[in-house]
């Protein structure tokens, strides 16, 4: 056996083969993040030599003027998804992690539940978009609207948020909540003041992630929201709602330098956006971090 | 702070005065609110955790009412043939089993279905062993200052809107891959069984190898994701005992960490394979959204089910008898039956196997 091991033929061999394993692996690495890379510049480069600022603040019209119908409706549809799916999500996520968990053998609702909200993550977003189309903007009657599209995107990404401030609520330190309940706090009141407050770093974070989702979000809105050219009233039934997505996946093909540029605005516009977002939510990750490093447990 | 629950016997910190009179009304409302509050957080919670329940059981009802007069019509015929004729919608209509349809209408998804699995599977077999040489690089190979930097473009890439690397696939990598690289793959390609579907002609980017590639860039980040965690979580003692034992850096990574995790990847990649399975947009703008086409050869166009929804959808409402609504819902139902199947085994592979490190099946 010694022999076999010291064979200088076998030892090249594998430090042969050692090389070529480092080179793929950071060859792998370079195709992944290359692509990203070549998708943000491709995407800036094109954007920045016609960017013009009165895209933020002009409505488009036909095929030119600006986005800034687009830019509130996303907002807008945001907004109603961080209220919507946010308070449902988190609640979720507290009865799933709190309520459910330390008689989850006695009670087979817990166990559904969770089930199905990991079922719901799987579902395509286009299967729910074709059923919010069917059953709510053609069923009821609802048309095009705000509310549709708030309620699809709402479903979308409640099993990502509830998950998320799940996963939140288990990070907790044991020992805040035995100290609360020495303290003599009723579980429902040390969850309020003393679990939720310590969870809210990652709920936070949950929440934002989603909000880039919904955002970045396309085939459930063409078949809920529609399109405009007007911004929106507040109105939440019969009144088409604009989004960013829309432009880019309309206006690619049109044979018009106009409509390219539109289409590539907001693209950028879209990637700031959910840039923000990802940066934000890294930097709260980091700072949570350090906070608990620093003070000591 | 003037109670603190039912438990402390519900004793104000200072005696009522006449401000606190008056607004007895609001503090028996939150003296309510107080005493019942874990009442509320339960019932509030439990409704809250039972939408997703209700969510899914609205999408499934919904999808195969409307389902319904399709699969009746169609019957196997919808998963075998490749037809998608809505026949002539202003014309007759007929009816088979007291279904109303336009005359010569006839649906078969078996096209779109093959797309769908086509693209996601080479998805897959790109995506894998990016994500794991990526997951490997970044845990064992690269000093932290690098990895973070790089883990977060990883992270960013699961950020991008699908219709921004749609934009990108068709207008950008699509036609560069059909310039530069197809080409060259495809010229060189015998004329043998299997390598033949390799060969000419390579078109102009829009198609099935175009679709794959994009689907793989965009399960990347979750496969990586998920791979990376389980890397950081195998215990050091072994892997440090087979390199004492003389192992190589590959040899340790071949026999002791990937085997180690192998269950996870393989959950993580089922994930990535229902997310390649369900995307639209992307596949709409990139896959040429052909409705009766199985690609002839891997440059091909095609179609998949869930871009043919989004793309069919607004000519279907001018059937009048509803009938071409009908078989798009039957198109979302197959759907949804083969991307839940994908993920319940994923799940079932993850939970069986490890506790930790089972991801979410969306982005990012």
């Amino acid at each position: 056996m010694p022999r076999r091991h010291s064979d200088p033929s076998r030892t090249r061999g594998r430090r042969f083969r050692e090389r070529i394993f480092r080179g793929l692996t950071l060859l792998a690495l370079v195709l992944v993040v290359g692509p990203a890379a070549w998708i943000l510049i491709g995407v800036v480069a094109r954007a920045v030599p016609h960017w013009q600022w009165s895209v933020l603040v002009t409505p488009t019209s036909g095929v030119g003027g600006g986005l800034s119908q687009d830019i509130v409706g996303t907002l807008v549809l945001m907004l109603g998804v961080l209220v919507v799916a946010g308070t449902l999500g988190v609640l979720a996520g507290i009865y799933l992690s709190e309520m459910a968990k330390p008689r989850r053998n006695g009670r087979p609702g817990a166990v559904l539940f969770r089930s199905a909200t990991e079922v719901l993550s799987g579902v395509p977003s286009i299967t729910l978009g074709f059923v919010a189309y069917v059953a709510l903007v053609v069923g009821l009657h609802w048309g095009f609207s705000l509310l549709p599209a708030v309620l699809v995107l709402s479903v979308m990404v409640l099993p990502y948020i509830a998950k998320s401030t799940e996963t939140a609520l288990a990070q907790v330190p044991t020992g805040y909540r035995e100290g609360a309940e020495a303290l003599g706090m009723s579980p429902a009141y040390s969850l309020r003041k003393i679990v939720i407050r310590s969870a809210i770093p990652g709920v936070v974070t949950g929440l934002l992630l989603a909000l880039a989702i919904a955002g970045g979000e396309t085939a459930p809105l063409l078949l809920t929201a529609g399109n405009t050219s007007s911004y929106p009233t507040g109105q939440l039934l019969h009144q088409p709602i604009g989004y960013l997505t829309y432009p880019v996946w309309t206006f690619y093909n049109y044979p018009s330098d106009q409509a390219h540029y539109l289409a590539y605005d907001a693209a950028l516009i879209l990637i700031v956006l959910v840039m923000a977002l990802l940066i934000v939510s890294r930097v709260i990750v980091a700072r949570t971090q350090r906070h608990s490093e620093g003070g000591g447990g | 702070m003037a109670l603190i629950g039912r438990d402390t016997g519900d004793v104000p910190v200072s005696p009522p005065d006449d401000a606190t009179r008056r607004t007895v009304v609001f503090r028996r409302v939150a003296d309510f609110g107080r005493s019942n509050e874990s009442g509320f957080w339960k019932s509030a919670g439990w409704l809250a955790a039972a939408l997703p329940l209700a969510a899914l059981t609205f999408t499934v009802v919904i999808l195969v009412v409307k389902a319904w007069p399709s699969i009746l019509v169609n019957g196997g015929g919808f998963l075998t043939g490749s037809a998608w004729k809505p026949g002539n919608t202003y014309g007759a209509t007929a009816h088979t089993h007291g279904v109303a349809h336009p005359l010569g209408s006839s649906y078969g998804a078996w096209a779109l279905i093959v797309g769908t699995l086509q693209t996601s599977a080479i998805a897959v077999v790109l995506a894998l062993p990016l994500s794991i040489g990526a997951a490997f690089a970044l845990t064992e190979r690269l000093p932290s200052w690098m990895a973070r930097p790089l883990a977060f473009a990883v992270e960013i890439l699961a950020g991008i809107p699908s219709v921004i690397i749609g934009l990108w696939g068709v207008l950008t990598l699509g036609p560069f891959l059909a310039q530069h690289v197809y080409p060259a793959i495809a010229d060189h390609m015998p004329d043998v069984p299997v390598l033949r579907y390799f060969r000419n002609p390579v078109g102009h980017g829009e198609g099935l190898a175009t679709s794959g590639i994009v689907l793989a860039l965009m399960i990347v980040p979750i496969i990586t994701a998920t791979t990376r965690d389980l890397f950081v979580q195998v215990p050091a003692l072994p892997k440090e005992g087979a390199t004492a034992l003389g192992m190589t850096d590959s040899e340790v990574a071949r026999r002791v960490t990937i085997p180690w995790v192998r269950s996870g990847i393989i959950g993580a990649t089922v994930l990535g394979l229902g997310r390649a399975l369900g995307e639209t947009i992307a596949v709409a703008m990139i896959s040429g959204a052909a409705l009766n086409t199985i690609a002839p050869n891997i440059y091909g166009t095609m179609g998949t089910i869930a871009a043919a929804i989004v793309t069919q959808l607004d000519s279907a409402y001018t059937d009048g008898t509803g009938f071409a609504v009908s078989a798009l819902a039957e198109a979302a139902l197959v759907l949804a039956v083969i991307t839940i199947a994908a993920n319940v085994i994923a799940r079932t592979i993850i939970t069986r196997t490890s506790r930790n490190g089972a991801p979410v099946g969306r982005a990012l």
